[in-house]
């Protein structure tokens, strides 16, 4: 940690593949994973005359996001060129925004450990293509172009993060918020989110900002804390040695921890970037903007949970994963009164420990919700108990079986009929003559034996509450 | 037997009245085309046997009168910058050298399906960067009034080889005047669309705010039914505009009755060679003659769109002429010792000189500190320059009436050391690809020389079928006599 007197300041970049079919200026497929190079044209190649042509999908995607985030959606935007040379980018420049990007500001809102939720600003959030990837082997280089012309949104955030913590946090409520929006699947492993991190430090008290360093390769969240941190004591220990921060852009290596200069300022690309001339300006109607669904966002699920009564843990259990949220919506739906909290419950509990064991795949779940509420409407009525139901909704949503079936098979219907319980109590009673002459004599917490007994009998079957109930009216 | 082929116009009647066979027109392309190119070379490669299976197939089709267009069966020929499915395709650069492209551009495509036969590429500047096609990798092409000079360019091939009458028709591109100052030069008629009348998608980009697709041929008619087939839509070019498109043969005659005619100061100025001026004018005055009215008029910014031009089509090419880096097709550097050697000497090898300089003014105009003083700057300009047509077709002119180039054709090589005299030549052109304008040149005259001499009429947005019938009515007017090509 620097020392006390010195103030990190740390701005997030982040790349999002957008869900989109297609790419964003053809028809390509955009799924990952195809052999090298099966998955181009013409358009996403850079031949020779090939135009690009825009995939609205990717427009509706990033106005999505752009207003969950309460961002400024532009009604006319401007793609530009970005100029460099490299082998995965095929026509020499990417096709990006620039000047007018899609949505001006806006901000990520992340939830804090006391439960309240900081808003960190966002500067833009633009629509551009992807590279292709280069790929070194040992008979040479050679370029994949598939990834080339996947659609991408940049979120550009403010520099308003103050620690690794604060970065890591943000990221995280970032990342969760777009897998909600359904604008990107989260994926850092397969490069689908990508992080470039901006730090400097200043004195604490300094309102101009300090020389930046760009931080690249930090795909993970452990990386995005240890890069940052690395950077901020680097930069300390320089500027209190009296040295100077250059600004230039520093790669993360993992294995040693630390990062190292990548280029420098002198040797920045020049990108002269311009309007693109084959794309028209990307005009956004009132009624597209309109048409566009936002769905809530990881806090407000939160909240709607704590004020139906599901505990701060269950919620949070809940909201890391939108398909929880929606089941246990579904689940709570369906059960109707106490339904939220029953619902968090199995999600937390039997269902999650399911996912765990590969043993529910939550894209594609068997049963449905309207069994785990028969369920709980047996439990109820006093066909089961509480653990039997447990048992019941185990596994009714790995085999998506009828819960009467499997009540019936597993044999978990409890006895609730005073009529088959009475021959029961009596003849615990008969055998235990000493224990009932304690019972008369003041020992009332003996009820637990008989019943006890009793169940021992039924073979875990009988209604404890009846058994209970038969007792008291036998002693008494 | 090598006759001259038909005009355009006059060879569908033919095939119409069964008079003509497309397979025969065909064959009489080929001999004419054996018999003159090498003198003229205006094809770079011919597609024989394609044509000829596609000649084969269109006088079944013409036989059962069931032609899928007019241009059913009519030769036509391109130039080397549109990509045809597995023809090379080179655009005049050694650095497309042997390149095939795996897909047709929209309007060889909309060729195709309108049953016109393929006959081959036509040679131009590298990358249309030139006016005079002395800029091809592959050898210029000569003037056919005159084999010592030039047919101008960039669309030296196309124009050359619709006036040697070798095909009845072809297509170039005009980014700064690449169809018009051709077309002048050799004494045709070449049509430069509005921006966005017809299809870029396919077509080897040069300046993409400027270029535009447009047809050559004998006759405004003949270059009213190429149009036809090319113009419209196209999803793959999204600055391609969807308004309908009209039958421009069917106006072609209405006179020039009632049409106010601006002839604008500035393009009567210094530089400007009297025999062109006189001929021009004369023409001009035939057409008043037909009935029009002859307006002078200003377009005070004109003078600023060669300046304006070499920056917003130089920092446009710097761009889309960067993906000719020898990593997937075309020209590569052998030996490199890095990826930056492999990008310079790839480039170094694969450009031409002409090339080279424009990529370099147009990187630097782009370049972080100069961007606002060029680029921004000669946007500026161009949006004046558009604005005083707008003013000038507001105040109800039909069209404006220029020369199309200044001087009739030059010699090889005269000019080929000055580039900045080399550039004067686009200087009437220009201003109406900046405007995004429509303009067509049409034969006007002769110079004492047996030099042809054109006029340029330009007119308003998406109105070709308005500057059409302007066109053919001073075509009527001024009546060139047909002349003898000295072949």
């Amino acid at each position: 940690m620097p020392p006390a007197d010195w103030e990190p300041v740390i701005g997030l970049e982040v790349h999002a593949q957008l869900l989109t079919r297609s790419k964003i200026f053809c028809g390509c497929s955009t799924a990952f994973g195809a052999p090298a190079n099966t998955q181009v044209c013409p358009v996403c190649l850079g031949l020779p005359g090939a135009l690009p042509a825009l995939n609205r999908g990717a427009v509706t995607m990033a106005i999505r996001a752009g207003k969950a985030f309460g961002c400024k959606i532009a009604e006319r935007s401007i793609f530009a060129r970005k100029n460099y040379f490299y082998p995965d980018l095929p026509k020499g420049y990417q096709i990006s925004q620039f000047e007018l990007p899609i949505c001006d500001g806006g901000a990520i809102p992340v939830p804090q450990a006391d439960g309240s939720i900081r808003k960190v600003g966002l500067t833009r959030i633009h629509l551009e293509e992807d590279a292709g990837k280069n790929v070194h082997a040992q008979n040479g280089s050679h370029v994949d172009l598939n990834r080339s012309g996947v659609p991408l949104i940049e979120i550009v955030g403010n520099p308003e993060l103050r620690s690794a913590e604060d970065a890591s946090e943000y990221l995280k409520a970032l990342r969760l918020a777009l897998i909600y929006l359904g604008v990107n699947d989260g994926n850092m492993e397969e490069g689908s989110f990508r992080c470039d991190a901006n730090v400097s430090v200043r004195k604490r008290g300094a309102t101009s900002l300090g020389t930046r360093v760009e931080l690249k390769n930090i795909n993970s969240f452990r990386f995005v804390r240890q890069a940052i941190e690395f950077e901020i004591e680097r930069q300390v220990a320089l500027l209190e040695s009296g040295g100077k921060v250059s600004q230039e852009t520093r790669l993360f290596d993992h294995e040693k921890g630390e990062t190292r200069p990548m280029r420098s300022k002198e040797e920045a690309n020049d990108y002269r970037y311009f309007p693109e001339p084959d794309l028209p300006p990307l005009v956004v109607s009132r009624e597209w903007l309109d048409s566009v669904q936002t769905p809530k966002l990881p806090h407000q699920q939160m909240a709607e949970l704590s004020a139906a009564g599901v505990s701060t843990a269950d919620a949070r259990t809940i909201t890391a994963d939108p398909r929880l949220v929606d089941l246990h919506g579904r689940i709570a739906a369906a059960a109707g009164k106490e339904g939220a909290r029953r619902a968090a419950h199995v999600v937390v509990g039997e269902i999650a420990r399911a996912v765990n064991e590969g043993a529910l795949d939550l894209g594609a779940p068997k049963f449905r919700p309207e069994q785990i509420a028969e369920v709980f409407r047996l439990q109820d009525e006093g066909t089961l108990s509480s653990t039997a139901a447990r048992e019941v909704i185990s596994e009714v949503i790995q085999t998506g079986r009828a819960p009467a079936q499997v009540v019936a098979e597993k044999g978990l219907s409890q006895v609730s009929d005073e009529g088959a319980l009475e021959s029961v109590v009596l003849a615990v009673l008969e055998k235990n003559p000493a224990e009932v002459e304690r019972y008369k004599g003041g020992k009332k917490n003996l009820l637990g034996f008989f019943v006890g007994q009793a169940m021992k009998e039924l073979k875990g079957k009988g209604n404890p509450g009846v058994l209970n109930a038969l007792f008291k009216k036998r002693l008494e | 037997m090598s006759a001259p082929l038909l005009p355009l116009s006059a060879l569908c009647r033919a095939f119409e009245r069964r008079e003509a066979k497309p397979s025969e027109a065909l064959e009489a392309s080929l001999r004419r085309i054996a018999r003159i190119d090498g003198k003229v070379h205006a094809f770079l490669r011919l597609t024989e046997e394609e044509a000829r299976s596609a000649a084969r197939e269109s006088d079944e089709r013409r036989a059962r009168n069931a032609p899928l267009s007019a241009l059913d069966g009519v030769p036509i020929a391109i130039k080397d910058l549109f990509c045809q499915r597995g023809v090379e395709t080179t655009a005049g650069s050694r650095i497309l050298a042997g390149y095939v492209p795996p897909y047709d551009a929209t309007v060889v495509r909309k060729l195709r399906e309108g049953g016109a036969v393929l006959v081959g590429k036509l040679n131009m500047d590298e990358f249309a960067m030139g006016s005079s096609t002395e800029n091809s990798a592959f050898g210029p092409t000569r003037n056919p009034w005159d084999l010592s000079r030039t047919p101008g360019g960039s669309s030296g091939g196309s124009a050359a080889a619709v006036a040697a009458k070798m095909v009845p028709g072809t297509l170039g591109t005009d980014t700064g005047g690449s169809i018009r100052q051709p077309a002048a030069l050799v004494g045709c008629v070449g049509l430069k669309p509005t921006y966005g009348r017809v299809s870029r998608y396919g077509v080897v980009a040069f300046a993409s705010s400027l270029d535009q697709v447009g047809p050559f041929a004998e006759d405004v008619r003949g270059a009213a039914l190429l149009l036809q087939a090319i113009a419209g839509r196209d999803e793959n070019d999204q600055t391609s505009s969807s308004r309908p498109v009209p039958d421009y043969a069917t106006a072609l005659e209405g006179g020039a009755r009632g049409l106010r005619i601006g002839i604008p100061a500035e393009y009567f100025g210094e530089g400007l060679d009297p025999e062109v001026e006189a001929s021009v004018r004369s023409a001009m005055d035939a057409l008043g003659r037909e009935g029009a009215t002859l307006v002078p008029i200003s377009l005070p910014n004109s003078p600023h769109a060669i300046a304006t031009y070499y920056i917003v089509a130089t920092a446009e090419a710097s761009s889309n002429l960067a993906r000719y880096d020898g990593i997937r097709y075309g020209h590569r550097a052998q030996g490199p010792r890095s990826l930056i050697e492999l990008y310079e000497r790839t480039r170094a090898e694969g450009f031409g000189a002409e090339v080279k300089r424009r990529i370099l003014l147009g990187t630097y105009a782009l370049s972080a500190g100069y961007y606002d003083a060029y680029y921004l700057r000669s946007q500026k300009i161009r949006t004046l320059i558009r604005r005083d047509f707008e003013q000038v077709f507001a105040a109800g002119i039909d069209a404006v009436a220029s020369p199309t180039s200044p001087t009739p054709a030059f010699k090889l090589g005269e000019k080929i050391d000055d580039p900045l005299a080399m550039y004067l030549n686009d200087i009437y052109t220009v201003p109406a690809n900046l405007a995004g304008l429509p303009g067509i040149s049409i034969p006007c005259g002769f110079s004492r020389a047996g030099l042809p001499i054109g006029l340029q009429l330009i007119g308003r947005p998406f109105e070709e079928a308005a500057l059409l019938r302007i066109a053919r009515a001073a075509e009527r007017a001024v009546g060139v006599p047909a002349r003898e090509l000295p072949l």
